[in-house]
């Protein structure tokens, strides 16, 4: 467990590093495609981190309550133009779930056949 | 609360109030009544009628979010066991977002302008389908107010947590990894927590979804509203 975190930690400081560097993602997100890539090369194993990742991921939405209540610094703001921000939210998040669902699940049905007809064509 | 830690009242406070949301939230299993949503209006109504300002309760609030980064850092495990399955599927899911995204950011940007938000709001609401860094960066970029990004940000996760399940099942979508994947482009960190409940490929697909879509959404975020707003 406690290894695991480290690891994770560890994976955490190289992704901040190369971040650092301007690469234009967060340092988490580097050292999640890190870790991928060093449990898919065998320089780190399953058993190493299973534990503390099932720990972590199991309790994910937990750690979102403390930016949450941040809304507080903002009623003012939300307040005076809620309509306008509930509306956007919520016409915004049902499209991104739609073209991202719908359209995935599209293209995993009929991408092969689309592009066996490319390739006939050329 | 001399001699007692500040921090340790405060994370100890929030872990209390969320098991019990969460509690309640398994017996009632009403959307409206989102175990975060729950303890973030009773964490709020605390602060508000004891007078306390959030930074005092961000001194315990930092303790957990700390723990933000290493559980995404986590997500490489989910990613790495599902590789084999996510690879077959990588062009279709890197062209869907690759669409959501842009769709994400102008059905977001016309709405508010039209509803009569000030610009700033709507400069500050662009970049809210992804995960907290990646659209605090891309909000001050583009002229918005990081802070109010971040609390749309947690609102836009709640949402889709809550409604994508049920939306994704309306438009008939019901392959696996297009269900995390929404779920995490719609709605990142929060999407995913609900996407792994699913399944351990739902919950790697929505990995990837917080990935593809923060990616694409830093990148593309600013030509947009540059057209959108001037």
């Amino acid at each position: 467990m406690l290894g695991g975190l480290a690891v994770l930690l560890l994976f955490l400081l190289i992704g901040e590093a190369v971040a650092a560097l301007g690469v234009g993602l967060p340092g988490s997100v580097i050292g999640m495609l890190l870790l991928t890539a060093a449990l898919a090369l065998g320089i780190v194993r399953v058993e190493w981190v299973r534990r503390s990742c099932d720990v972590l991921l199991d309790n994910l939405a937990f750690l979102f309550v403390p930016p949450g209540v941040g809304v507080m610094l903002h009623f003012d703001l939300i307040g005076r133009s809620w309509p306008a921000i509930a509306v956007a939210v919520v016409v915004s998040t049902v499209a991104v779930l739609v073209v991202s669902g719908v359209g995935s699940q599209w293209l995993f049905r009929h991408g092969g056949r689309l592009m066996a007809s490319v390739e006939r064509k050329q | 609360m001399s001699g007692i830690s500040p921090a340790l009242f405060w994370v100890t406070l929030s872990l209390l109030t969320y098991m019990a949301a969460r509690a309640f939230y398994a017996r009632i299993r009403f959307a409206l009544f989102h175990p975060i949503l729950v303890t973030m209006a009773l964490i709020i109504a605390l602060l508000r009628i004891g007078g306390i300002d959030y930074d005092e309760y961000m001194s315990g609030g930092r303790v957990i979010t700390f723990f933000l980064g290493p559980s995404v850092v986590a997500l490489g495990l989910p990613l790495y066991l599902r590789l084999q399955e996510l690879k077959r599927s990588a062009p279709a899911m890197l062209t869907s977002v690759l669409f959501a995204s842009a769709v994400g950011i102008v059905s977001v940007v016309i709405p508010a302008l039209m509803a009569g938000a000030p610009q700033m709001v709507v400069r500050s609401l662009a970049p809210k389908s992804v995960t907290t860094p990646i659209a605090i960066v891309v909000s001050e970029s583009i002229g918005g107010d990081a802070s109010l990004t971040a609390a749309v940000v947690v609102v836009t996760g709640i949402l889709g947590a809550v409604i994508g399940p049920l939306v994704l099942r309306l438009v008939g979508v019901v392959h696996p990894v297009s269900f995390g994947l929404a779920m995490g482009a719609a709605a990142h960190g929060i999407g995913t927590a609900r996407a792994l409940e699913e399944g351990e490929l739902q919950g790697a697909a929505a990995g990837l979804g917080i990935c593809i879509c923060g990616v694409m959404t830093a990148v593309l975020t600013p030509p947009i509203v540059g057209l959108l707003l001037g």
